[in-house]
Order: C-alpha cells, then sequence, then structure tokens
C-alpha cells in the first residue's frame, strides 16, 4: 500500500497571542511542533505499512525550516520525505494548499492512500483534507476515529459523528482525515532517528510540480485576512472566600439566570 | 482593537530595496512574524496575510501593496441571496440550522435579498413548513432513498450543483461534523472562499461583502475574514453563537422540490452501520450548559458525582483530555485544542487546571465557574467565578443548593 501523510509545521498554539499594548504577535518562545493531529495520521499510516507493507510518504508545504517535521516523522516510521517550498506559496489558503498539495501529490506519482490530521491547530480549519480529496476526485472520509480493515482496493473505517459514529467503506485510492481517538503514536526509535539525520528530504518548488502562478500563495487564496485583534477579555472574575456553604451561596445567587 | 483596519484590496506587499534602510521596524509591527530583515533589506515570508500592518508603519515608504489581476473578478452582482444549509440526520434538524437561520434573515434583510435554505435527506419532505417558520424565504428539498446516509461526495455533489444553478452570495452552514466535512469539498469545486469555524458575521450593505469573523490560534487572536474577489462566500459558523428567531408558523414562504439526476448520486462510499453511542445521545457543542470534569475526580466515580449536578441543570458532561487519557468518560466529551471547543452559556470546571490546551476549547463561554482545591491554577485566570475547595465537598452542597433554588 503507498500512503502519503500530509503534515504540516504549525506554531505551538499556547505561546501565539497579540501583545495587548503592541498588537503585534509575541514571538519569544514561540515554538514550531508537528501538528499533533498529523501525528496520528502518521502513526495510522506506519501500521497499515507494518500490517499491509507498502511504503510511506510524508509530505508538507512550507517554508524550508518545515524540513523538520518531516524528519522527525521519518524518525517515526515514514519512508521518505517530500517538502514543497517557494516563495510564490506565501500566503496561501486552504484552497490554495489543497491545489498545492494536489499538484506535488501527482508530481509524486501513484498513491493508494492519503492521510491528513483532522484540522492543523493554527487555524483550526479542518478544510484542506476534504479539499485536497476533491481536487484529485477520491472519495474522503473525515474525522476517522479507527480504521477496521483493509484490502488491496478498499478500506473500512469509524468516522466520528456528532451523535456517535458510522462504519463507512471506501474504495481505494482515497483520502481520510483523522481525530486522536485513533491510536497513540509511538515515540522515534534509536534507529529511526539515525535514518532520520541521513535520509534526503526531496524539495520541490512551484515549477517543479507545474503549478499555475494564479492557484497558488495568495493569488490563490479566495479568502483575506482583513484585520486580526485580541478577542475581548472576560469581563471582572470573583473567587468567591468563607465556608463552602457561604461560597456555594454567592455562587447560586449569581448563576440565577442559569437555573 | 485592530492591528491593521485596513483592508487594501491588494494582493502584493512589494518591498522597494532601493527605499529600505532595514530599520526592522516592519518586524515588529507583523502580527503573524512574515517578515524579517536580510542583508539590510526586508523579506517578506510565507505567513503573510497582506494584513497590511507594515505598510503603515514604514516611515521610509519601502513596503507597499501592489493589486494585481485576480483569478475570478467577474460578475459578482449575478449572484444574490443568502443561503443556509440545513443539516439532518436521523429525523432530525440539527438545532444550529435554525441559528443560521436566524443569522440569516439579519444578512438576507440588511441585503434586501431573499433567504433560502437547502434541506437534503431522505424523508425530508415534511419538514419545509418548520424551516419556513425559522426565517426561510424559501426550501429547496432534495429527498432520494440515496441521500438516506450522509456521504460526502454525494452531499457535495447535490450542493455544489444546486449552487451553480441559482448562484447566491452567501452560503452558511453548522460547523459541525458534517459541516465541516461537506462544505470544504463543495468551496474547492465551486472555487469559493471558504472561512471555518465563524463566531461572527455583518454584511456590509452596498457591496455585500461577508465580514466573517473567528478565533484563531486556538482562541488567542481573533480574524476577520473577506473573500473580495469571488462568489459564494461560504462559512461554516459554530454552534451556539447564533441565536434562532422564535418559530412563528405564520410566516409565509415557498417550498421548492428539487429533482436531481442520478448520475450525481452515485458513489463510492458506503455505510455499512451507523451506531448512536449511549454517552453520546448529546453533542456538547449544542448544549447551553456543561459540566466539566478533569484529574480532579480521581476516578470514574468522580463522574457520577458532577453528572448529579449536570441533570439538576440540565446540563451535560465535558472533559479534560486528563479524564478522557485516565479513561473515566469517552473521547466525544473532550474539551479543547485535541477535542471538541464548545461555547456554552454555562461551564463549570471540577478539578481541572486550565492548562492552555483545554482552555482554547472553552474559553468563549459566556460563564465560567471554576471548582479547584489549587488558588494558583490557572483556570482562575479565566474563570467568571471560582471557589477556591475540594470539589468532593463543594460539588454536592452546590448540586444541593441549586435543587433547593430551582423549587
Ligand atoms: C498537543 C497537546 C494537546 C492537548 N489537548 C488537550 C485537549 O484537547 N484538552 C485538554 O483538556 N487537554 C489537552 N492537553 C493536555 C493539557 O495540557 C493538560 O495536561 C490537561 O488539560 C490537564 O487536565 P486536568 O486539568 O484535568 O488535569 P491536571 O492538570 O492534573 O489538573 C487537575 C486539577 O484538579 C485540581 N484538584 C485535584 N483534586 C481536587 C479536589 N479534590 N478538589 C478540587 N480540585 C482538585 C488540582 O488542583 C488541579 O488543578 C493537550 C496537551 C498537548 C501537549
Ligand atoms: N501546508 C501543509 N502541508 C502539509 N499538510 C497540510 C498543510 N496544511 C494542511 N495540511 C493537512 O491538512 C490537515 C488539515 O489542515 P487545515 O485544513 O489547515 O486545518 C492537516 O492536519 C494536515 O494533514
Amino acid at each position: 500500500m503507498k500512503i502519503i501523510v500530509c503534515i504540516k509545521q504549525v506554531p505551538d498554539a499556547k505561546d501565539v497571542r497579540l501583545d495587548p499594548k503592541t498588537n503585534t504577535m509575541a514571538r519569544e518562545g514561540v515554538e514550531s511542533i508537528m501538528n499533533p493531529f498529523d501525528r496520528h495520521a502518521l502513526e495510522e499510516a506506519v501500521r497499515l505499512k507494518e500490517e499491509h507493507g507498502g511504503t510511506v510518504t510524508v509530505l508538507s508545504m512550507g517554508p524550508p525550516q518545515a524540513e523538520d517535521v518531516l524528519r522527525e516523522a521519518i524518525a517515526c516510521g515514514a519512508d521518505s520525505g517530500v517538502l514543497v517550498s517557494d516563495r510564490a506559496f506565501a500566503g496561501a489558503d486552504t484552497w490554495a494548499t489543497s491545489y498545492t498539495l494536489a499538484k506535488a501529490i501527482e508530481t509524486i506519482g501513484d498513491v493508494d492512500l492519503i492521510l491528513c490530521g483532522k484540522q492543523a491547530i493554527d487555524g483550526d480549519t479542518a478544510q484542506v483534507g476534504p479539499g485536497l480529496a476533491s481536487r484529485m476526485g477520491k472519495p474522503y472520509v473525515t474525522c476517522v476515529q479507527k480504521t477496521r480493515e483493509a484490502g488491496p482496493d478498499y478500506i473500512i473505517v469509524e468516522r466520528m459523528m456528532d451523535d456517535g459514529y458510522d462504519v463507512v467503506r471506501l474504495p481505494l485510492p482515497a483520502l481520510l482525515t483523522v481525530v486522536k481517538d485513533i491510536n497513540e503514536p509511538r515515540v522515534p526509535s534509536l534507529k529511526g532517528k539515525m535514518r532520520a539525520k541521513k535520509v534526503k528530504i526531496q524539495k520541490l518548488t512551484a515549477a517543479d510540480i507545474g503549478a499555475e502562478e494564479q492557484c497558488i500563495g495568495l493569488a490563490g487564496s479566495p479568502t483575506q485576512v482583513v484585520q486580526v485583534f485580541s478577542p475581548e477579555p472576560r469581563g471582572d472574575r470573583e473567587i468567591f472566600t468563607g465556608s463552602v456553604e457561604e461560597q456555594v451561596d454567592q455562587l447560586v445567587q449569581r448563576l440565577k439566570i442559569y437555573l | 482593537m485592530p492591528v491593521s483596519g485596513t483592508d487594501l484590496g491588494a494582493d502584493m506587499l512589494i518591498v522597494d530595496c532601493d527605499k529600505c534602510i532595514g530599520c526592522g521596524v516592519c518586524e515588529e509591527d507583523c502580527p503573524f512574524g512574515a517578515i524579517s530583515v536580510e542583508n539590510g533589506c526586508a523579506v517578506v515570508g510565507d505567513s503573510c496575510t497582506l494584513c497590511g500592518a507594515c505598510v503603515e508603519g514604514c516611515e521610509p515608504g519601502a513596503l507597499f501593496m501592489e493589486e494585481t489581476e485576480k483569478r475570478q473578478t467577474l460578475d459578482l452582482d449575478s449572484w444574490s441571496g443568502i443561503w443556509v444549509f440545513a443539516e439532518f440526520r436521523h429525523g432530525i434538524i440539527a438545532q444550529v440550522s435554525f441559528e443560521l437561520l436566524g443569522i440569516g434573515r439579519t444578512l438576507a434583510d440588511e441585503r434586501g435579498v431573499s433567504l433560502s435554505t437547502v434541506l437534503i435527506g431522505k424523508g425530508v419532505d415534511a419538514y419545509g413548513d418548520q424551516l419556513i417558520a425559522a426565517g426561510a424565504d424559501i426550501v429547496y428539498l432534495v429527498d432520494d432513498p440515496a441521500l438516506d446516509q450522509y456521504r460526502e461526495d454525494v452531499y457535495g455533489n447535490v450542493l455544489a450543483q444546486l449552487i451553480r444553478e441559482k448562484k447566491p452570495e452567501v452560503v452558511l452552514a453548522g460547523a459541525t461534523a458534517i459541516g465541516r466535512s461537506v462544505i470544504p469539498q463543495v468551496a474547492t469545486v465551486l472555487g469559493a472562499g471558504l472561512t471555518a469555524d465563524c463566531t461572527k458575521l455583518a454584511i456590509r450593505k452596498d457591496d455585500g461583502m461577508l465580514l466573517q469573523t473567528r478565533p484563531a490560534f486556538g482562541g488567542n487572536i481573533m480574524a476577520t475574514i473577506e473573500c473580495p474577489h469571488s462568489r459564494p462566500q461560504m462559512a461554516t459558523v459554530r454552534p451556539k453563537v447564533m441565536t434562532p428567531l422564535d418559530p412563528d408558523p405564520d410566516r409565509v414562504g415557498e417550498v421548492v422540490r428539487i429533482e436531481v439526476e442520478n448520475k450525481i448520486l452515485e458513489s463510492g462510499i458506503e455505510v455499512l452501520e451507523t451506531v448512536l453511542s449511549e454517552q453520546e445521545q448529546v453533542n456538547i457543542q449544542e448544549i447551553d450548559v456543561l459540566i466539566a470534569g478533569g484529574r480532579g475526580l480521581e476516578n470514574e466515580k468522580g463522574f457520577d458525582l458532577i453528572r448529579e449536578l449536570a441533570d439538576e441543570l440540565g446540563g451535560a458532561l465535558a472533559a479534560s483530555r486528563a479524564a478522557v487519557d485516565a479513561g473515566w468518560i469517552s473521547y466525544p466529551h473532550q474539551v479543547g485544542q485535541t477535542g471538541k471547543t464548545v461555547c456554552p452559556k454555562l461551564y463549570i470546571a471540577c478539578g481541572i487546571s486550565g492548562a492552555i490546551q483545554h482552555a482554547v476549547g472553552m474559553q468563549s463561554a459566556e460563564t465560567v465557574v471554576a471548582i479547584n482545591r489549587d488558588e494558583k491554577a490557572p483556570i482562575f485566570d479565566i474563570a467568571t467565578y471560582g471557589i477556591v475547595g475540594d470539589l468532593f465537598e463543594v460539588v454536592p452542597v452546590l448540586a444541593k443548593r441549586i435543587k433547593e433554588a430551582r423549587k
């Protein structure tokens, strides 16, 4: 089974905020990490490979330093990594990103299964997976919590819904996005780490994947961010004092509107 | 508190290296960390969103926006009307659909256009009136046995075809499992801009520009997004943030039945089985009151304690990742970065420290109550009301007092 996992390098959300005085991004100490959901997509791919044979290729679109997450993925069991990187991709929204990833996958060649995280934690959009599938004209299922069974030309998965789950069968090639419930990702092995150091990451530019200028980067992005601002701070907070009974009484007073 | 407040309507940020003095002010000004000075001249990186913050602050005038030709600028005016995708599953229209008709009505009236809703499924024929009473002028019904189960490709095909035919200027859907799965596909094939998970929507009367506001970076930053050059403008909207209208059975509207070709109902996807999980009869994203438990509950039985509180308040149970990982409650109850984002009226956090990965999933709740024995727990920073104490003492008293107060 030839599997491609799409991995995004994201800033650690907990470090990102606007400085209330200057309204600029407080950037100190903001670390870049592998998008947590993508780690689960990678683990699932490696497990499928271990069971059914095949290869796992990790793919990322991003700046040159996104190479780090690809090496990390290789340390965790992926076979090869591809980085699509080009200034021309700057400012891509999910529409342009899914176009670029689709073009890159076309360039990489045959694929049976594409795995994505449910969403990236910087934008939380969950749009790239479905977008990528529809660009490639492949069936897809989002929020997969379990793969039950796979054969050479099909896969059966559990799709998490708001009220339970559905068991869904898809013909391959197909695309899945996964939630963290699906597995417990492994830590990199020593051997994996050694390999990750040495392996060559394939780099592709916009020209290499034959991307059309008007479909990538900002020009290819129908959405535009026109304003960013800090969320409104919560009003005054109240920490009660006194005995448990007294504190609870004060609280119940305040909660009257919800009772 | 806008950073830039400017829609420069442009789509290239140009650096004039002859003028640039390499002072680095733009580096400081950029909210996205997208600019760096290299060899004495500013270089714009991949995360630039063209917000314009740097242009304003550039004294030498080395930074400017340039408009270039757009992919789809033609004919924006031929798209008209506001649409809501009404989500239907197991005989029920999702609550969020009524909320969307509420905001949809406001947008449609502001623009002086009609509000339509699309309902697809099997046996949906009877539901048209309900949607009209909730605010719709037109209900497009697509009723077919092939639409019984939600299948990504089929639902996407049907929606995309209808949108192409009728050309609405705005399409809204709930940011639910189904909405977030099918709508990105539709937007992709239509070449339309799509903003996920909006918490605020407004429309500019004159040019119909939809101003879509959403949290980013787990709620640490808010962003307003426009789609200046494409139609329809598409958005998914979080459950619980918009207000439905009071149903009015006297409202008049039109129900239009749509036949679709068999071709677009064909699918490789097959739903073999549907399992409604018992614990999961409720979707915590659609609940007004959530009682959440964390590691402080100590074990499964701890949840029985807060379940009482939940029953008393007509609420549901939520949890931190620590409680889910310990196996005390199932994953669909998890709130936070790797769980669900919720926005209830009331969120009572019991024995939860309030780690940022948890906070990002619940900090937009209207009222947050924290019960924790550690007064330094970060949950108290985002709480509206806090009780410092042992939850095993506090919660039973609270349940009792609430019961009394409700009588
Ligand atoms: C990539 C990543 C993603 C994550 N995603 C999520 C996510 O989606 N959701 C999430 O919740 N977490 C997430 N986490 C984990 C998060 O960082 C915290 O570890 C987690 O939220 C802690 O859960 P907790 O508050 O229940 O436990 P703790 O941090 O252990 O807090 C327990 C609290 O209970 C209090 N307490 C104990 N006993 C009592 C008592 N008897 N009475 C009163 N108070 C008591 C303690 O004072 C303490 O504050 C994520 C972490 C990472 C790295
Ligand atoms: N730049 C990127 N490179 C590789 N994969 C990506 C990229 N952006 C998004 N993805 C994939 O798409 C998923 C959803 O991302 P998003 O739609 O941005 O929330 C992620 O979990 C990744 O698997």
